[in-house]
């Protein structure tokens, strides 16, 4: 009977290890582990976790494939609707999605849905090596500009329609493949000097290999034919309306994520040693602070605060602690409400991070040199819940206290960059920064759409797949008019 | 090389130079291991694609910054950043009314040139004060002197021009019978902190443009935040240009020392490819 096989397990790094270094948590499944756990899949009728799937990854099907062994055309299947498998296998919150609603999981464990797309994927990369205790990349440098690594690349044909495709994260890469595929001739302007966008500066290392596991995913993009340009920013270096009117792009689509920081606004939150986790983690992912050889610098320091409870703060907190720092997370409701995804946590507390629930920062207590060394908080309880369902957390009254630290990490959550809708005519957004658009992506200017976190404010990197593949349709429509 | 710190380099960057205004920035990555430097933008030339910048040796990364040769290329170059500088945007009627005065201090002179020439360009009155420690590390002086109606220079050690900081000689201007409508002061913090002392004192209006530290420049990071009239800014998207009474320039300088420990650190190991031969 297939589902008396428990679900596989992963094999992970050791915690006190991985704790000390940059590589991945995960080793993921070799082929054995794969093809058994595939064999746990019902096929259902009805496939519920297909449903559940942002994108409409057809689960049942390519996990047929991998039951017999077919992983080429597993692959296959993926690909129909990803471009992005190695990238979801790893940062998908499956437990809230594909596993969440797995027939298995009702009395026992889902199937592993996640972790078999990524060996699909891994697998398709790098054969039989897939699965094994990754060698450290270290030295290998991947130049952000020229081809290379891409294998063929298919050029749109003569005369095809031009589309812009802001942003190279996950909603303008899906959005972008699809449009490519579909024969339209399609350039990603990305503002930073990488390709990936928060895939590249925000999800670190040791949960994305960037050389090993996002470099190629970008590159499949481009072999579809998909032109990326780094260091445009739209909104300054050129603008929607000269790529418009004067470049000849026919339709735009806006995927600029949601990358503006917040603070708490609470007394000295400008101090030296208050960062952003989006400084935190750029420094550390996209300008590598942790490799000796880059020069960016970084402050952790011995002891770091991290103030959140989402995955950004799970990133940073773990970062921090490679950094050689102790880490509390400060979270104002308790570890049920984290809204991080399950597994990090999880991994965030093997490896030894310190988690203060129901505790909120009031102050950021400095020193005579303007440096922080304290945090002050209050401590919570919870409440009556709130609209979305949380019992929202009350403070404690008289109950202060101080946490000495070197360094306070705020991971509070973003908001869209207001660069683009300021710049151009005609383009609504609502009272939260996000651009106004409707179920399939179309703004409120003719030709131009958008998807992600732009227009939803900050989600997954799976939503955003697949509001760029919402709008890739809406394109296509649009300009077959 | 203008002088044996500071070098001016002109950079091919088409879409840039088209856009590029008065008073905004670029940043530039020299190879993949550097870091992301915003440089002011001293000058752009639409027809022939390029920008200027000047950049003064600091940390390891601006040190391999000045190691470039004429037809080399950095990895990365992006911009322009920040917003133009208030007069671009201005009415013309009001434009019209102002008398400019612009006050460089070392480095900072080279960002002030694109100023004075669009000032102008746009027929506006402007003079322009140049100070700098010494003279060897006078730059743009004869540039300067074709954009501005009245050009001084002082140095602290009186080796060329006036005898006194820029916060003196613009006493000595205004006591002269100068009048201005209009400061902008363009050079280190504590330059820009007590040139808007001055200011204030002699009923100036102040302008600063902050040199905050910045990784992307697009408002991403908030490592550029300072406080102006007791907001917190970013100066990447919000400045970089402000009003320099608002500003607490003291809260600014010791932002921009964040990472000064984690530098020496890195100078000590770098090895510097000035003279690499190539």
């Amino acid at each position: 009977m297939a589902n008396k096989i428990p679900r596989v397990p992963v094999r992970e790094q050791d915690p006190k290890v991985r704790a000390t270094n940059f590589d991945e948590v995960c080793y993921g499944y070799n082929k054995e582990e794969a093809l058994l756990e595939a064999s746990r899949c019902l096929n259902c009728k009805n496939p519920r976790c297909m449903t559940a799937c942002p994108v409409g990854l057809q689960i049942p099907r390519f996990i047929a494939e991998l039951a017999v062994g077919n992983i080429e055309g597993a692959a296959a299947v993926i690909a129909e609707d990803s471009s992005l498998p190695a990238v979801c296998g790893r940062v998908c919150p499956q437990e809230t999605q594909c596993e969440g609603s797995c027939i298995l999981g009702v009395k026992g464990e889902p199937v592993a849905i996640g972790k078999l797309e990524r060996f699909v994927a891994d697998y398709t990369r790098m054969g039989d090596a897939a699965g094994s205790a990754s060698e450290p990349v270290r030295d290998s440098e991947y130049p952000a500009i020229p081809l290379e690594g891409v294998q063929e690349v298919k050029t749109p044909s003569p005369g095809a329609k031009r589309v812009a495709v802001i942003g190279s994260g996950p909603a303008g890469l899906a959005c972008a493949s699809d449009l490519a595929k579909w024969g339209y001739d399609v350039t990603i302007f990305e503002a930073l000097h990488k390709a990936g966008g928060v895939l590249e500066y925000g999800i670190p290392e040791f949960r994305l290999p960037k050389d090993k596991v996002l470099r190629h995913e970008v590159d499949a993009v481009r072999e579809l034919g998909v032109k990326i340009e780094t260091n445009v920013i739209v909104g300054r270096t050129i603008t929607i309306d000269s790529l418009m009117d004067k470049e000849g792009f026919q339709a735009v689509f806006i995927g600029t994520g949601a990358g503006l920081p917040k603070f708490m606004n609470i007394p000295g939150e400008n101090l030296c040693g208050v960062f952003s986790a989006n400084e935190f983690l750029t420094r550390n992912n996209l300008m590598k602070a942790w490799r000796e050889d880059y020069l960016t610098p970084i402050h952790a320091g011995k002891k770091v605060c991290v103030v959140g409870g989402g995955n950004v703060a799970m990133d940073a907190a773990r970062t921090a602690l490679r950094l050689g720092a102790e880490v509390h997370i400060v979270y104002r409701r308790t570890e049920a409400e984290l809204p991080a995804r399950r597994e990090e946590v999880h991994h965030a507390i093997e490896e030894g991070i310190i988690f203060d629930m129901l505790t909120n920062p009031v102050e950021v207590i400095g020193d005579e040199r303007g440096w922080v060394k304290a945090l002050k908080c209050i401590k919570m309880e919870l409440g009556e819940p709130d609209e979305s369902g949380r019992r929202s957390p009350v403070p404690i009254e008289g109950s202060e206290f101080e946490i000495p630290t070197e360094t306070v990490i705020m991971a509070l959550g973003t908001s869209p960059n207001p660069l683009i809708s300021r710049t151009t005519q005609g383009l609504d957004t609502n009272k939260r920064g996000c651009l106004v658009a409707n179920e399939e992506g179309a703004t409120t200017r003719p030709g131009v759409f958008a998807g992600g976190d732009a227009v939803t404010g900050a989600a997954t990197v799976i939503l955003a797949m697949g509001a760029g593949r919402t709008a890739a349709k809406a394109i296509d429509a649009y300009l077959k008019q | 090389m203008l002088t044996p710190t500071i070098c001016r380099m002109e950079v091919e960057a088409p879409r840039l130079a088209a856009a590029a205004q008065p008073g905004q920035f670029l940043i530039v990555r020299a190879d993949e291991k550097g870091e992301r430097i915003p440089l002011t933008i001293s000058d752009f030339d639409v027809k022939r694609g390029t920008v200027t910048i000047v950049t003064q040796k600091i940390g390891a990364s601006s040190s391999d910054i000045i190691a470039y040769e004429p037809g080399e290329a950095f990895a990365d170059v992006v911009g322009p950043l920040g917003l133009p500088s208030e007069f671009v945007s201005m009415a013309p009627e009001k434009l019209s009314q102002q008398r400019y005065i612009l006050i460089a201090g070392g480095v900072g002179t080279a960002p002030v040139y694109p100023q004075a020439k669009w000032l102008k360009e746009h027929g506006v009155p402007v003079d322009v004060i140049i100070g700098a420690k010494t003279k060897d590390l006078l730059i743009y002086v004869e540039e300067m002197r074709g954009v501005c109606d009245n050009l001084f220079v002082c140095t602290d050690d009186g080796s060329e021009g006036f005898h006194g900081m820029g916060t003196n000689m613009l006493e000595h201007v205004v006591s002269e019978g100068h009048q201005y409508t209009q400061a902008v002061i363009i050079g280190p913090m504590i330059m820009m902190k007590f040139t808007t002392l001055t200011c204030k004192k002699l009923g100036i209006p102040a302008i600063v443009s902050l040199n905050s530290l910045m990784v992307d420049g697009t408002g991403m990071c908030g490592a550029c935040r300072v406080s102006v009239g007791g907001k917190t800014r970013f100066a990447c998207v919000e400045g970089p240009e402000f009003d320099g009474y608002e500003v607490d320039f003291d809260l600014a300088m010791r932002r921009q020392g964040q990472y000064k420990a984690e530098e020496a650190e890195a100078n000590e190991k770098h090895v510097c490819k000035i003279g690499r031969g190539k």
